[in-house]
Protein backbone atom coordinates (compact mmCIF):
# COMPACT_ATOMS: atom_id res chain seq x y z
CA UNK A 1 0.00 0.00 0.00
CA UNK A 2 0.73 3.71 -0.02
CA UNK A 3 2.27 3.66 3.50
CA UNK A 4 4.43 1.10 2.96
CA UNK A 5 5.54 2.35 -0.23
CA UNK A 6 6.41 5.96 1.14
CA UNK A 7 9.49 6.87 3.50
CA UNK A 8 9.70 6.51 7.49
CA UNK A 9 8.98 10.61 7.33
CA UNK A 10 5.40 10.29 7.06
CA UNK A 11 5.01 8.32 10.20
CA UNK A 12 7.30 10.26 11.98
CA UNK A 13 5.32 13.62 11.52
CA UNK A 14 1.90 12.09 12.75
CA UNK A 15 2.80 9.68 16.42
CA UNK A 16 1.45 6.18 16.11
CA UNK A 17 -1.20 6.90 19.02
CA UNK A 18 -4.03 9.44 18.75
CA UNK A 19 -6.03 10.57 21.40
CA UNK A 20 -9.67 9.04 21.17
CA UNK A 21 -11.12 12.49 21.56
CA UNK A 22 -11.41 14.06 18.90
CA UNK A 23 -9.95 11.90 16.46
CA UNK A 24 -12.42 8.42 16.81
CA UNK A 25 -15.42 10.31 18.88
CA UNK A 26 -16.01 12.67 15.85
CA UNK A 27 -15.80 9.91 13.60
CA UNK A 28 -18.27 8.08 15.19
CA UNK A 29 -20.22 11.24 15.83
CA UNK A 30 -20.44 11.61 11.36
CA UNK A 31 -21.07 7.93 10.70
CA UNK A 32 -23.75 7.79 13.42
CA UNK A 33 -25.44 11.32 11.47
CA UNK A 34 -25.18 9.59 8.02
CA UNK A 35 -26.24 6.15 9.41
CA UNK A 36 -29.25 8.04 11.76
CA UNK A 37 -30.08 10.03 8.07
CA UNK A 38 -30.50 7.13 6.10
CA UNK A 39 -32.90 4.97 8.43
CA UNK A 40 -35.14 8.31 8.84
CA UNK A 41 -35.15 8.66 5.10
CA UNK A 42 -35.51 4.33 4.53
CA UNK A 43 -38.25 4.24 7.05
CA UNK A 44 -40.20 7.76 5.56
CA UNK A 45 -39.83 6.50 2.32
CA UNK A 46 -40.19 2.67 2.56
CA UNK A 47 -43.76 0.93 5.07
CA UNK A 48 -43.10 -2.08 6.38
CA UNK A 49 -45.29 -4.90 5.69
CA UNK A 50 -48.16 -5.56 7.84
CA UNK A 51 -50.91 -8.17 6.01
CA UNK A 52 -53.84 -9.13 6.82
CA UNK A 53 -54.64 -10.61 10.39
CA UNK A 54 -52.94 -13.80 11.32
CA UNK A 55 -55.16 -16.96 10.63
CA UNK A 56 -54.15 -20.31 11.93
CA UNK A 57 -56.63 -21.83 9.49
CA UNK A 58 -54.92 -20.03 6.50
CA UNK A 59 -51.48 -21.51 5.60
CA UNK A 60 -49.87 -19.12 3.00
CA UNK A 61 -47.85 -21.37 -0.23
CA UNK A 62 -45.10 -20.94 0.23
CA UNK A 63 -44.77 -20.41 3.53
CA UNK A 64 -41.37 -18.85 3.92
CA UNK A 65 -39.20 -18.82 7.70
CA UNK A 66 -37.64 -14.95 8.14
CA UNK A 67 -35.20 -14.19 5.54
CA UNK A 68 -32.42 -14.58 7.32
CA UNK A 69 -33.01 -18.07 7.83
CA UNK A 70 -33.89 -19.34 4.57
CA UNK A 71 -30.64 -20.40 3.54
CA UNK A 72 -31.17 -23.19 6.09
CA UNK A 73 -34.92 -23.37 4.95
CA UNK A 74 -33.59 -24.34 1.49
CA UNK A 75 -30.91 -26.85 3.34
CA UNK A 76 -34.73 -28.56 4.19
CA UNK A 77 -35.11 -29.36 0.84
CA UNK A 78 -31.53 -31.96 1.02
CA UNK A 79 -32.05 -33.15 4.37
CA UNK A 80 -34.50 -33.73 7.12
CA UNK A 81 -35.65 -31.24 9.55
CA UNK A 82 -33.52 -32.74 12.68
CA UNK A 83 -30.17 -32.21 10.64
CA UNK A 84 -31.56 -28.47 8.78
CA UNK A 85 -33.37 -26.69 11.41
CA UNK A 86 -31.60 -28.24 14.80
CA UNK A 87 -28.00 -29.65 14.17
CA UNK A 88 -26.69 -27.56 11.53
CA UNK A 89 -27.73 -24.35 13.49
CA UNK A 90 -25.84 -25.59 16.35
CA UNK A 91 -22.77 -27.12 14.19
CA UNK A 92 -22.29 -23.89 12.75
CA UNK A 93 -23.02 -21.79 16.22
CA UNK A 94 -19.99 -24.61 17.67
CA UNK A 95 -18.12 -24.25 14.28
CA UNK A 96 -17.39 -20.90 14.06
CA UNK A 97 -17.07 -20.80 18.15
CA UNK A 98 -14.21 -22.64 17.46
CA UNK A 99 -12.50 -21.15 14.40
CA UNK A 100 -9.59 -18.83 16.98
CA UNK A 101 -9.08 -22.13 18.47
CA UNK A 102 -8.22 -24.28 15.31
CA UNK A 103 -6.80 -21.92 12.88
CA UNK A 104 -3.24 -21.86 14.44
CA UNK A 105 -1.82 -19.64 11.47
CA UNK A 106 -0.01 -16.85 13.97
CA UNK A 107 -0.02 -15.00 10.25
CA UNK A 108 -2.47 -12.78 8.98
CA UNK A 109 -3.30 -11.18 12.51
CA UNK A 110 -4.98 -7.93 12.10
CA UNK A 111 -4.31 -7.01 8.41
CA UNK A 112 -5.80 -8.09 5.17
CA UNK A 113 -4.03 -10.64 3.39
CA UNK A 114 -5.07 -13.60 1.10
CA UNK A 115 -1.71 -15.21 0.57
CA UNK A 116 -0.81 -15.89 4.25
CA UNK A 117 -4.13 -17.87 4.69
CA UNK A 118 -5.61 -18.86 1.73
CA UNK A 119 -7.75 -21.92 3.10
CA UNK A 120 -9.08 -20.03 5.89
CA UNK A 121 -10.35 -17.39 3.21
CA UNK A 122 -11.60 -19.84 1.22
CA UNK A 123 -13.49 -22.14 3.36
CA UNK A 124 -15.15 -18.91 5.42
CA UNK A 125 -16.42 -17.22 1.68
CA UNK A 126 -17.67 -19.83 0.92
CA UNK A 127 -19.67 -21.23 3.52
CA UNK A 128 -20.75 -17.53 4.41
CA UNK A 129 -21.44 -15.99 0.96
CA UNK A 130 -22.22 -19.57 -1.71
CA UNK A 131 -23.86 -21.81 1.48
CA UNK A 132 -25.09 -19.20 3.40
CA UNK A 133 -25.80 -15.64 1.63
CA UNK A 134 -26.72 -17.49 -2.14
CA UNK A 135 -28.83 -19.80 -0.49
CA UNK A 136 -30.91 -16.82 1.00
CA UNK A 137 -30.77 -15.01 -1.89
CA UNK A 138 -32.28 -18.41 -4.06
CA UNK A 139 -34.72 -18.86 -0.82
CA UNK A 140 -36.00 -14.94 -0.73
CA UNK A 141 -36.21 -14.70 -4.99
CA UNK A 142 -36.33 -18.04 -6.76
CA UNK A 143 -38.55 -20.25 -3.81
CA UNK A 144 -42.35 -20.19 -4.98
CA UNK A 145 -45.42 -22.45 -4.39
CA UNK A 146 -44.62 -26.08 -2.79
CA UNK A 147 -40.84 -24.49 -2.15
CA UNK A 148 -40.41 -25.15 -6.31
CA UNK A 149 -37.55 -23.55 -8.00
CA UNK A 150 -38.75 -20.60 -10.25
CA UNK A 151 -36.76 -18.13 -12.59
CA UNK A 152 -37.66 -14.67 -12.27
CA UNK A 153 -39.64 -14.35 -15.17
CA UNK A 154 -41.84 -17.36 -14.36
CA UNK A 155 -45.34 -17.55 -12.95
CA UNK A 156 -45.37 -18.72 -9.50
CA UNK A 157 -47.69 -21.85 -10.31
CA UNK A 158 -49.44 -23.25 -7.50
CA UNK A 159 -50.62 -26.42 -9.07
CA UNK A 160 -46.64 -27.46 -10.37
CA UNK A 161 -46.59 -30.70 -10.72
CA UNK A 162 -42.97 -31.94 -9.64
CA UNK A 163 -42.53 -35.66 -10.09
CA UNK A 164 -41.00 -37.51 -7.47
CA UNK A 165 -38.21 -39.74 -8.90
CA UNK A 166 -35.46 -39.55 -5.82
CA UNK A 167 -34.66 -43.27 -4.56
CA UNK A 168 -32.04 -44.05 -1.77
CA UNK A 169 -28.53 -44.58 -2.43
CA UNK A 170 -28.94 -47.88 -0.81
CA UNK A 171 -31.77 -49.22 -3.11
CA UNK A 172 -29.88 -47.60 -6.55
CA UNK A 173 -26.82 -49.89 -5.29
CA UNK A 174 -29.18 -52.58 -5.74
CA UNK A 175 -30.20 -52.69 -2.20
CA UNK A 176 -34.04 -53.96 -1.42
CA UNK A 177 -33.57 -55.43 2.12
CA UNK A 178 -33.91 -52.89 4.84
CA UNK A 179 -31.32 -54.38 7.23
CA UNK A 180 -28.87 -54.44 4.27
CA UNK A 181 -29.61 -50.97 3.08
CA UNK A 182 -28.92 -49.65 6.33
CA UNK A 183 -25.75 -51.28 6.68
CA UNK A 184 -24.54 -50.18 3.24
CA UNK A 185 -25.56 -46.30 4.20
CA UNK A 186 -23.91 -46.84 7.37
CA UNK A 187 -21.05 -48.27 5.47
CA UNK A 188 -21.15 -45.08 3.02
CA UNK A 189 -21.51 -42.71 5.98
CA UNK A 190 -18.27 -44.26 7.98
CA UNK A 191 -16.23 -44.28 5.22
CA UNK A 192 -16.35 -41.10 4.08
CA UNK A 193 -15.09 -39.78 7.31
CA UNK A 194 -13.35 -42.49 7.87
CA UNK A 195 -11.42 -41.88 4.86
CA UNK A 196 -11.35 -38.09 4.85
CA UNK A 197 -10.04 -37.89 8.27
CA UNK A 198 -7.41 -40.59 7.32
CA UNK A 199 -6.35 -39.05 4.29
CA UNK A 200 -6.48 -35.18 6.07
CA UNK A 201 -3.81 -36.52 8.46
CA UNK A 202 -1.79 -38.41 6.37
CA UNK A 203 -0.89 -35.52 3.88
CA UNK A 204 -0.84 -33.24 7.15
CA UNK A 205 1.07 -35.53 9.20
CA UNK A 206 4.26 -33.14 9.70
CA UNK A 207 1.60 -30.83 11.27
CA UNK A 208 0.76 -33.32 14.07
CA UNK A 209 3.31 -32.51 16.10
CA UNK A 210 2.96 -28.57 16.24
CA UNK A 211 -1.35 -28.66 16.04
CA UNK A 212 -2.30 -31.22 17.52
CA UNK A 213 -4.20 -34.56 16.98
CA UNK A 214 -7.63 -32.74 18.63
CA UNK A 215 -7.76 -29.52 16.69
CA UNK A 216 -6.57 -31.34 13.54
CA UNK A 217 -9.47 -34.40 14.36
CA UNK A 218 -12.10 -31.03 14.32
CA UNK A 219 -11.13 -29.50 11.78
CA UNK A 220 -11.56 -31.92 9.22
CA UNK A 221 -14.47 -33.55 10.93
CA UNK A 222 -16.17 -29.79 10.25
CA UNK A 223 -14.73 -29.15 7.30
CA UNK A 224 -16.05 -32.68 6.28
CA UNK A 225 -19.49 -32.06 7.05
CA UNK A 226 -19.42 -28.43 5.48
CA UNK A 227 -18.09 -30.65 2.47
CA UNK A 228 -20.86 -33.44 2.88
CA UNK A 229 -23.73 -30.74 2.46
CA UNK A 230 -22.42 -30.08 -0.36
CA UNK A 231 -22.07 -33.40 -1.88
CA UNK A 232 -25.76 -34.25 -1.13
CA UNK A 233 -26.76 -31.36 -2.59
CA UNK A 234 -25.14 -32.49 -6.04
CA UNK A 235 -26.27 -36.09 -5.28
CA UNK A 236 -29.95 -34.70 -5.03
CA UNK A 237 -29.96 -32.56 -8.08
CA UNK A 238 -27.43 -34.98 -10.29
CA UNK A 239 -28.49 -37.97 -9.43
CA UNK A 240 -32.24 -37.58 -7.37
CA UNK A 241 -30.51 -39.12 -4.38
CA UNK A 242 -32.86 -38.91 -1.65
CA UNK A 243 -31.24 -40.45 1.63
CA UNK A 244 -27.13 -42.10 2.07
CA UNK A 245 -28.70 -44.18 5.26
CA UNK A 246 -32.01 -44.94 5.89
CA UNK A 247 -32.98 -46.22 9.62
CA UNK A 248 -35.78 -46.55 11.04
CA UNK A 249 -34.95 -44.07 13.87
CA UNK A 250 -32.55 -41.61 11.69
CA UNK A 251 -32.02 -40.94 8.02
CA UNK A 252 -29.33 -38.83 6.52
CA UNK B 1 -17.72 45.36 17.88
CA UNK B 2 -21.23 45.74 18.79
CA UNK B 3 -21.29 49.25 17.80
CA UNK B 4 -20.07 49.07 14.25
CA UNK B 5 -22.57 49.77 11.96
CA UNK B 6 -23.59 46.95 9.55
CA UNK B 7 -21.66 46.98 6.53
CA UNK B 8 -22.04 45.90 2.85
CA UNK B 9 -20.09 42.46 2.40
CA UNK B 10 -17.29 42.62 0.09
CA UNK B 11 -17.43 40.22 -2.01
CA UNK B 12 -14.37 39.53 -2.62
CA UNK B 13 -12.99 39.60 1.24
CA UNK B 14 -16.18 37.59 2.08
CA UNK B 15 -14.57 34.57 -0.75
CA UNK B 16 -11.12 35.41 0.71
CA UNK B 17 -12.41 33.98 4.11
CA UNK B 18 -14.07 31.06 2.62
CA UNK B 19 -11.35 30.30 1.00
CA UNK B 20 -8.78 30.26 3.84
CA UNK B 21 -11.12 29.30 6.52
CA UNK B 22 -10.92 32.21 8.81
CA UNK B 23 -14.86 32.56 8.43
CA UNK B 24 -15.20 29.39 10.90
CA UNK B 25 -13.10 30.71 13.42
CA UNK B 26 -14.85 33.83 13.17
CA UNK B 27 -18.04 32.53 13.67
CA UNK B 28 -17.07 30.43 16.21
CA UNK B 29 -15.83 33.82 17.75
CA UNK B 30 -19.30 35.10 17.82
CA UNK B 31 -20.66 32.26 19.03
CA UNK B 32 -18.48 31.65 21.49
CA UNK B 33 -18.23 35.32 22.76
CA UNK B 34 -22.39 35.97 23.20
CA UNK B 35 -24.16 36.00 26.36
CA UNK B 36 -26.01 33.37 26.05
CA UNK B 37 -22.70 31.14 25.43
CA UNK B 38 -20.63 32.65 28.18
CA UNK B 39 -23.47 32.54 30.42
CA UNK B 40 -24.22 28.85 29.76
CA UNK B 41 -20.58 27.63 29.73
CA UNK B 42 -18.22 29.51 32.06
CA UNK B 43 -14.85 28.74 30.63
CA UNK B 44 -13.37 27.71 27.31
CA UNK B 45 -12.29 24.09 26.46
CA UNK B 46 -8.78 24.16 26.04
CA UNK B 47 -7.31 21.64 23.83
CA UNK B 48 -4.82 20.13 25.68
CA UNK B 49 -3.52 16.09 25.85
CA UNK B 50 -5.04 16.32 29.37
CA UNK B 51 -7.90 17.44 28.68
CA UNK B 52 -8.63 15.18 25.88
CA UNK B 53 -7.63 12.62 28.02
CA UNK B 54 -10.25 13.96 30.52
CA UNK B 55 -13.38 13.78 27.96
CA UNK B 56 -13.04 10.17 27.69
CA UNK B 57 -11.92 9.10 31.15
CA UNK B 58 -14.76 11.31 33.00
CA UNK B 59 -17.46 10.72 30.75
CA UNK B 60 -19.90 8.39 31.79
CA UNK B 61 -20.89 7.55 27.91
CA UNK B 62 -17.32 7.37 26.58
CA UNK B 63 -15.51 5.69 29.26
CA UNK B 64 -15.50 2.85 27.68
CA UNK B 65 -13.49 4.00 24.85
CA UNK B 66 -9.91 4.11 25.81
CA UNK B 67 -8.07 6.90 25.73
CA UNK B 68 -5.91 7.05 23.23
CA UNK B 69 -5.32 4.25 20.07
CA UNK B 70 -3.87 3.45 17.20
CA UNK B 71 -3.81 5.82 14.12
CA UNK B 72 -4.70 2.89 11.68
CA UNK B 73 -7.70 1.61 13.51
CA UNK B 74 -9.25 4.64 12.78
CA UNK B 75 -9.33 4.01 8.81
CA UNK B 76 -12.86 3.03 7.66
CA UNK B 77 -11.30 0.69 4.82
CA UNK B 78 -9.57 -1.41 8.22
CA UNK B 79 -13.04 -1.84 10.41
CA UNK B 80 -15.93 -0.99 7.56
CA UNK B 81 -17.29 0.73 10.87
CA UNK B 82 -19.60 -2.02 10.91
CA UNK B 83 -19.01 -2.90 14.57
CA UNK B 84 -20.27 0.82 15.79
CA UNK B 85 -22.96 0.87 12.95
CA UNK B 86 -24.56 -2.29 14.48
CA UNK B 87 -24.17 -1.13 17.93
CA UNK B 88 -25.97 2.05 16.43
CA UNK B 89 -29.01 0.33 15.13
CA UNK B 90 -29.03 -1.52 18.56
CA UNK B 91 -29.85 1.44 20.07
CA UNK B 92 -32.11 2.68 17.25
CA UNK B 93 -34.58 -0.24 18.11
CA UNK B 94 -34.37 0.13 21.68
CA UNK B 95 -35.47 3.70 21.52
CA UNK B 96 -37.70 3.22 18.29
CA UNK B 97 -39.29 -0.20 20.67
CA UNK B 98 -39.73 1.15 23.75
CA UNK B 99 -42.24 4.07 22.04
CA UNK B 100 -43.52 1.02 20.12
CA UNK B 101 -44.42 -0.54 23.47
CA UNK B 102 -46.68 2.44 24.64
CA UNK B 103 -48.98 1.65 22.32
CA UNK B 104 -48.86 -2.15 21.89
CA UNK B 105 -50.58 -5.25 23.77
CA UNK B 106 -48.86 -8.58 23.62
CA UNK B 107 -52.63 -10.70 23.48
CA UNK B 108 -54.16 -12.67 20.41
CA UNK B 109 -57.47 -9.95 20.68
CA UNK B 110 -55.59 -7.10 20.33
CA UNK B 111 -52.28 -6.86 18.97
CA UNK B 112 -52.90 -6.89 15.27
CA UNK B 113 -55.34 -4.04 15.91
CA UNK B 114 -52.27 -2.26 18.20
CA UNK B 115 -50.38 -2.13 14.99
CA UNK B 116 -53.25 -0.99 12.80
CA UNK B 117 -53.88 1.58 15.52
CA UNK B 118 -50.00 2.67 15.65
CA UNK B 119 -49.88 3.05 11.41
CA UNK B 120 -53.22 5.38 11.35
CA UNK B 121 -54.05 6.81 14.63
CA UNK B 122 -50.54 7.56 16.29
CA UNK B 123 -48.73 10.52 15.75
CA UNK B 124 -45.40 9.63 13.65
CA UNK B 125 -46.45 6.11 14.71
CA UNK B 126 -45.97 4.63 11.36
CA UNK B 127 -42.31 6.00 11.08
CA UNK B 128 -41.32 4.51 14.66
CA UNK B 129 -42.64 1.12 13.36
CA UNK B 130 -40.65 1.28 10.28
CA UNK B 131 -37.93 2.32 11.84
CA UNK B 132 -37.74 -0.12 14.30
CA UNK B 133 -38.11 -2.11 11.67
CA UNK B 134 -35.57 -1.66 9.14
CA UNK B 135 -32.78 -0.97 11.91
CA UNK B 136 -33.49 -4.54 12.96
CA UNK B 137 -33.38 -6.06 9.54
CA UNK B 138 -29.80 -3.77 9.13
CA UNK B 139 -28.39 -5.12 12.20
CA UNK B 140 -28.79 -8.73 11.03
CA UNK B 141 -26.72 -7.41 7.66
CA UNK B 142 -24.45 -5.31 9.61
CA UNK B 143 -23.22 -7.75 11.94
CA UNK B 144 -22.54 -10.27 8.79
CA UNK B 145 -20.79 -8.06 7.38
CA UNK B 146 -18.65 -6.80 10.79
CA UNK B 147 -18.02 -10.65 11.43
CA UNK B 148 -17.08 -11.02 8.13
CA UNK B 149 -14.33 -8.22 8.20
CA UNK B 150 -12.87 -9.28 11.78
CA UNK B 151 -12.77 -12.54 9.95
CA UNK B 152 -10.68 -11.29 7.12
CA UNK B 153 -8.44 -9.37 9.09
CA UNK B 154 -7.82 -12.25 11.53
CA UNK B 155 -8.48 -10.46 14.45
CA UNK B 156 -10.20 -13.46 16.27
CA UNK B 157 -6.33 -14.92 16.45
CA UNK B 158 -4.65 -14.39 19.60
CA UNK B 159 -5.12 -12.37 22.03
CA UNK B 160 -9.07 -12.26 21.36
CA UNK B 161 -10.33 -15.72 20.30
CA UNK B 162 -12.51 -14.50 23.13
CA UNK B 163 -13.89 -11.48 21.96
CA UNK B 164 -14.68 -13.35 18.78
CA UNK B 165 -16.73 -16.47 20.72
CA UNK B 166 -18.87 -13.51 22.67
CA UNK B 167 -18.97 -11.96 18.84
CA UNK B 168 -20.45 -15.68 18.26
CA UNK B 169 -22.68 -15.24 20.98
CA UNK B 170 -23.89 -11.63 19.76
CA UNK B 171 -25.00 -12.63 16.32
CA UNK B 172 -27.01 -15.67 17.39
CA UNK B 173 -28.61 -13.32 19.93
CA UNK B 174 -28.98 -10.53 16.96
CA UNK B 175 -30.77 -13.25 14.91
CA UNK B 176 -32.94 -14.71 17.96
CA UNK B 177 -34.22 -10.71 18.60
CA UNK B 178 -34.98 -10.49 14.84
CA UNK B 179 -36.80 -13.57 14.99
CA UNK B 180 -38.41 -12.99 18.17
CA UNK B 181 -39.73 -9.46 16.99
CA UNK B 182 -41.43 -10.94 13.98
CA UNK B 183 -44.22 -12.75 15.50
CA UNK B 184 -45.60 -9.47 17.58
CA UNK B 185 -47.10 -7.75 14.02
CA UNK B 186 -49.45 -10.99 14.50
CA UNK B 187 -50.29 -10.79 10.75
CA UNK B 188 -49.96 -14.01 8.15
CA UNK B 189 -46.45 -12.95 7.91
CA UNK B 190 -45.61 -13.16 11.39
CA UNK B 191 -47.51 -16.17 12.02
CA UNK B 192 -46.38 -18.14 9.47
CA UNK B 193 -42.81 -17.28 9.35
CA UNK B 194 -42.33 -18.13 13.40
CA UNK B 195 -44.61 -21.20 12.63
CA UNK B 196 -42.01 -22.17 10.06
CA UNK B 197 -38.93 -21.09 12.13
CA UNK B 198 -40.33 -22.88 15.35
CA UNK B 199 -41.58 -26.18 13.54
CA UNK B 200 -38.02 -26.75 13.29
CA UNK B 201 -37.69 -27.05 17.18
CA UNK B 202 -40.36 -30.54 16.87
CA UNK B 203 -37.44 -32.02 14.91
CA UNK B 204 -34.56 -31.80 17.62
CA UNK B 205 -33.25 -35.39 18.35
CA UNK B 206 -34.41 -36.84 21.74
CA UNK B 207 -36.53 -33.76 22.85
CA UNK B 208 -38.78 -32.84 19.93
CA UNK B 209 -41.83 -35.20 19.00
CA UNK B 210 -40.92 -36.12 15.50
CA UNK B 211 -37.07 -36.34 16.22
CA UNK B 212 -34.74 -38.85 16.06
CA UNK B 213 -34.63 -41.08 19.10
CA UNK B 214 -37.58 -39.47 20.66
CA UNK B 215 -39.74 -42.33 21.25
CA UNK B 216 -37.12 -43.28 23.77
CA UNK B 217 -37.69 -40.26 25.30
CA UNK B 218 -41.28 -40.04 25.37
CA UNK B 219 -42.01 -36.48 24.37
CA UNK B 220 -45.62 -35.98 22.67
CA UNK B 221 -47.07 -32.80 20.77
CA UNK B 222 -48.23 -31.30 23.60
CA UNK B 223 -45.25 -31.40 25.76
CA UNK B 224 -41.36 -31.31 23.82
CA UNK B 225 -38.84 -28.74 23.02
CA UNK B 226 -41.06 -27.14 20.50
CA UNK B 227 -43.92 -26.49 23.16
CA UNK B 228 -41.85 -24.98 25.60
CA UNK B 229 -40.88 -22.24 23.20
CA UNK B 230 -44.58 -21.30 22.32
CA UNK B 231 -46.42 -22.52 24.65
CA UNK B 232 -48.57 -25.09 23.34
CA UNK B 233 -48.55 -27.08 20.21
CA UNK B 234 -49.24 -24.31 17.34
CA UNK B 235 -48.27 -21.13 17.29
CA UNK B 236 -51.73 -18.96 19.57
CA UNK B 237 -51.80 -16.27 21.78
CA UNK B 238 -49.00 -17.88 24.23
CA UNK B 239 -46.62 -17.91 21.96
CA UNK B 240 -47.31 -14.26 21.12
CA UNK B 241 -46.33 -13.49 24.95
CA UNK B 242 -43.69 -15.78 25.41
CA UNK B 243 -42.04 -14.10 22.23
CA UNK B 244 -43.31 -10.60 23.48
CA UNK B 245 -41.42 -11.13 26.81
CA UNK B 246 -38.13 -12.74 25.02
CA UNK B 247 -38.16 -10.06 22.61
CA UNK B 248 -38.84 -6.75 24.98
CA UNK B 249 -36.82 -7.96 28.14
CA UNK B 250 -35.18 -11.15 27.93
CA UNK B 251 -32.72 -10.78 24.79
CA UNK B 252 -31.95 -7.21 24.88
CA UNK B 253 -30.66 -7.71 28.13
CA UNK B 254 -28.22 -10.26 27.65
CA UNK B 255 -27.04 -8.68 24.00
CA UNK B 256 -26.52 -5.28 25.95
CA UNK B 257 -24.51 -7.22 28.79
CA UNK B 258 -22.82 -9.22 26.19
CA UNK B 259 -22.03 -5.78 24.20
CA UNK B 260 -20.77 -4.11 26.90
CA UNK B 261 -18.22 -7.20 27.58
CA UNK B 262 -17.34 -6.80 23.80
CA UNK B 263 -16.42 -3.27 23.62
CA UNK B 264 -14.36 -3.87 26.97
CA UNK B 265 -12.78 -6.86 25.88
CA UNK B 266 -11.42 -4.81 22.85
CA UNK B 267 -9.60 -2.35 24.80
CA UNK B 268 -8.08 -4.78 26.76
CA UNK B 269 -7.41 -6.87 24.23
CA UNK B 270 -5.21 -4.07 23.44
CA UNK B 271 -7.70 -2.03 21.33
CA UNK B 272 -8.48 -2.93 17.41
CA UNK B 273 -6.12 -5.63 16.08
CA UNK B 274 -3.25 -4.53 13.79
CA UNK B 275 -0.35 -5.25 12.10
CA UNK B 276 2.55 -5.62 14.77
C1 LIG C 1 -24.37 -7.01 18.25
C2 LIG C 1 -23.32 -7.33 17.64
C3 LIG C 1 -21.95 -6.67 17.68
C4 LIG C 1 -21.58 -5.40 18.01
C5 LIG C 1 -22.48 -4.25 18.45
C6 LIG C 1 -20.15 -5.32 17.85
C7 LIG C 1 -19.40 -4.19 18.03
C8 LIG C 1 -18.05 -4.10 17.80
C9 LIG C 1 -17.30 -2.87 17.69
C10 LIG C 1 -17.88 -1.47 17.83
C11 LIG C 1 -16.01 -3.20 17.43
C12 LIG C 1 -14.88 -2.21 17.19
C13 LIG C 1 -14.27 -2.39 15.81
C14 LIG C 1 -15.21 -2.38 14.66
O1 LIG C 1 -16.17 -1.58 14.65
O2 LIG C 1 -15.01 -3.20 13.76
C15 LIG C 1 -15.92 -4.64 17.43
C16 LIG C 1 -14.76 -5.37 17.26
C17 LIG C 1 -14.70 -6.76 17.26
N1 LIG C 1 -15.78 -7.60 17.12
FE1 LIG C 1 -17.70 -7.07 17.31
N2 LIG C 1 -19.69 -6.55 17.45
C18 LIG C 1 -20.75 -7.39 17.33
C19 LIG C 1 -20.71 -8.70 16.92
C20 LIG C 1 -19.55 -9.40 16.67
C21 LIG C 1 -19.48 -10.70 16.08
C22 LIG C 1 -20.68 -11.48 15.55
C23 LIG C 1 -18.16 -11.06 16.06
C24 LIG C 1 -17.54 -12.34 15.57
C25 LIG C 1 -18.03 -13.49 15.62
C26 LIG C 1 -17.41 -10.00 16.66
C27 LIG C 1 -16.05 -10.01 16.88
C28 LIG C 1 -15.30 -8.89 17.09
C29 LIG C 1 -13.87 -8.89 17.28
C30 LIG C 1 -12.95 -10.11 17.32
C31 LIG C 1 -13.50 -7.55 17.38
C32 LIG C 1 -12.08 -6.99 17.53
C33 LIG C 1 -11.69 -6.60 16.13
C34 LIG C 1 -10.30 -6.09 16.03
O3 LIG C 1 -9.60 -6.04 17.04
O4 LIG C 1 -9.92 -5.78 14.88
N3 LIG C 1 -18.28 -8.99 17.00
N4 LIG C 1 -17.19 -5.16 17.65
Amino acid sequence: MAEAASPKKKIEEVPEKLHVWPYLVRLEFLCALVVIIALAVWSIVIDAPLEEAANPTKTPNPSKAPWYFLGLQDILVYFDPWFAGVVAPVLIIVGLMLIPYLDVNPKGNGYYTYHERKVAIWVYCFGFLVLWIALIIMGVFLRGPGWNLFMPWQYWDPHKVVALVNVDLPYAFGFRDYTWSAIFGGGVLLAYFGIGTGAYFFMERKALKSVGFLRMFLKIQLALIMIGIVIKIVLRIGFNIKYIMVTPWISV
Amino acid sequence: MANKSPQIPNIAELMDKIKSGKIFSEIAKEITESQLWTSSFRHGYADTPRNRVLQIASNVWLHLHPVKMHRHALRIKFTWCMGGITFLLFLSTVVTGVILMFYYRPVGEYAYYDMKYLQYDVPFGMLMRNMHRWAAHAMVITVWLHMFRVFLTGSYKPPRELNWVIGVFLVTFTLLLSFTGYLLPWDQLAMWAVTVGTNMARATPFLGNEGPFAEFVGVTPRYDARALLIGGSLVGPPALLRFYVLHCIFIPLIAGALMIVHFWRIRKDGGISGPL
